[in-house]
């Protein structure tokens, strides 16, 4: 079985995230690094493909260059391949950009099972997996705590707001999983010294067949027009508890009428 | 200028959150608002929606959407929007409604913005507000062609009953063979007891702070004081001290009471996601630096087992 798992580079969880007021887009700048839950996305190809025996896990991405340093981690972590799409013409990409360039990267890998991490970490975006499985015209599990592979089908479960669901789908699917599906492995000193090895491709927009106009901003239907701060919040206050916060609690309450 | 509002429903009843948005609908003035009920069995729940506002509410009424599941929605959705040529869809943040958001954006090359908080009509057009990087910025965010696609925040607006004309108009269901190769197997859902978080006025939660899962009686005993619900951390739902049905935050619900009592949560950014936009927030944490200082109205900084048990005698005692 093939599994392509789609991940992506973040700036790093100790880099203090900002907006780049001129290009009003993440400044990307700082210390990058592989997109926490995309590292269960891989835990759970790798453990599918130990289960089978057999396949293989290819790791694709969009991003700057730099992207391939989170992708060497994956291969690290045991993923056998890097593909990342890595081109100028794609920065600023909203989602109808970005989920085309990422369809078309995978249409070339047809992989049995495409693998997402469920958000990523610096756009709150839970969105990108739904999109490209619609371009992929192929049936989608999101928020998967759980998976099952069975012969031509994959069934997942997940927590929703009111319980749990579980949805089963014919391969080949897309699944966006959630953090508790797995504890994803450490590499290895072995992992990581063998992963400059494994083949990593760097494609152009062009070669994978994306037109310059259906992506960065010409393929964006989305803008960012203005950055602003957000509304107060009003006085916030901070008190040591001396015996008597119970009181305070109670008079801050009756003072809101809350009582 | 059309603007559809998607309601999710669940059950008998329409997503709170989603007539939240049909009232921002209604409230923005920029023309015609049609609502869109799909899935099987629904029709009843037109008249709600026309109760909250819609001029003409779209029912797909069909057994193959009885799941709730994403893509056979997106070919009802594609199809309206095309058909009556619809410039504007708004969807109320859920798991469902990501998802078909999403794959519509893709389906109809529309442009999505998503965790919008507010949206303002000007000159004609439409500019969302979206709160970013742990709501640190506020973004105007636009879309450069129609249909437009908007992904609102959890508890963003609160309904507000409107008298719409309410014309109900049946779709007739299309659907793609992808859209048909995943199935609901199973779907359970977890009776809270008490009231549910989402619609409570007043909501004590509990956090790891509390130290151990008996501890969850303080926050129990409090809540049931101040007539409110008991919501939970993601922390100790997956040390299993407490159900999912109660966990506030990125992979819970997001709630918006008017008042919120934090016992023991540190308020990471996870958390806060989903009850910031609380009216009132109190935090009770013994440790001075935890985040949920930084923005809780009033903070106490203090032995949670102490002050809880004092607090809940002293609003009993007011309450009687």
């Amino acid at each position: 079985m093939k599994i392509a798992v789609c991940v992506k580079q973040v700036p790093d969880a100790t880099v203090t995230k900002r907006i780049d007021p001129g290009t009003k887009r993440l400044d990307r700048s700082g210390e990058g690094a592989l997109n926490p839950v995309d590292a269960n996305a891989v835990e759970e190809a790798l453990r599918i493909k130990e289960a089978q025996g057999e396949g293989e896990v290819v790791v694709v991405s969009l991003g700057p260059e730099k992207a391939l340093d989170s992708l060497r981690k994956a291969l690290a972590m045991g993923a056998d391949r890097a593909v990342l799409v890595s081109d100028e013409g794609a920065a600023g990409s909203d989602l109808v950009a970005t989920s085309y360039a990422l369809a078309k990267a995978l249409e070339r890998e047809s992989a049995d099972l495409v693998l997402f991490g469920q958000q990523s970490s610096d756009s709150d975006g839970a969105v990108l997996w739904a999109a490209v499985a619609e371009r992929l015209r192929r049936p989608m599990i999101s928020q998967a705590a759980e998976l099952t592979l069975d012969g031509d089908s994959v069934t997942g479960k997940r927590q929703t707001e009111f319980g749990y669901d579980v949805i089963r789908a014919s391969l080949p699917a897309v699944v966006a999983v959630a953090d508790s599906i797995n504890e994803p492995r450490y590499p290895s000193l072995k992992g990581i010294m063998g992963a400059k090895k494994k083949p990593q491709d760097v494609s152009s927009l062009a070669e994978i067949g994306v037109e310059a106009e259906r992506a960065g901003q010409p393929g964006s239907r989305t803008e960012v027009l203005a950055l602003g701060d957000p509304p107060p919040r009003g006085d916030t206050r901070t008190i040591e508890d001396d015996g008597s916060g119970a009181e305070k609690i109670v008079e801050f309450l009756a003072e809101k009428r809350l009582l | 200028m059309s603007v559809l509002v998607f309601l999710e429903h669940h059950g008998d009843e329409l997503q709170k959150g989603a007539l939240g948005v049909l009232a921002k609908a209604v409230q923005l003035g920029a023309g015609d608002v049609s609502a869109v009920i799909i899935g099987s069995g629904v029709e009843g729940l037109a008249a709600r929606a026309a109760e909250h506002g819609a001029a003409t509410v779209y029912v797909a009424d069909d057994p193959r959407l009885e799941a709730p599941l994403p893509q056979p929605r997106v070919d009802v959705l594609a199809q309206l929007v095309a058909d009556k040529g619809i410039e504007t869809v708004l969807f109320a943040q859920s798991i469902l409604s990501a998802d078909v958001a999403a794959a519509l954006a893709a389906r109809l090359e529309a442009g999505l913005n998503w965790q919008l908080v507010d949206l303002v009509a000007q000159d004609g057009s439409l500019i969302g507000k979206q709160s970013a990087l742990g709501d640190s910025v506020l973004v105007d965010v636009g879309w450069t062609a129609t249909p437009r696609l908007a992904l609102f925040r959890a508890g963003a607006f609160d309904p507000a009953p409107a008298s719409g004309a309410g014309a109900v108009e049946q779709l007739e269901v299309r659907l793609e063979e992808h859209s048909l190769a995943a199935e609901m197997l199973e779907q359970a859902h977890e009776e809270s007891t008490g009231p549910s978080i989402e619609d409570a006025d007043i909501i004590v939660a509990g956090g790891r702070g509390l130290g151990e899962p008996e501890k969850f009686a303080l926050v129990e005993e409090l809540a049931k004081a101040l007539g409110g619900a008991v919501a939970a951390t993601r922390a100790v739902v997956d040390a299993g001290w407490y159900p999912y049905a109660a966990q506030v935050g990125q992979t819970g619900k997001s709630v918006s009471p008017t008042l919120y009592v934090a016992c023991g949560i540190s308020g990471a950014i996870q958390h806060k996601v989903g009850m910031q936009s609380s009216k009132v927030i109190v935090a009770i944490n013994k440790d001075a630096n935890a985040p949920i200082f930084e923005f809780a109205d009033l903070g106490v900084v203090g032995d949670l087992h102490q002050i809880v048990p004092k607090l809940t005698e002293l609003v009993r005692a007011r309450k009687s």
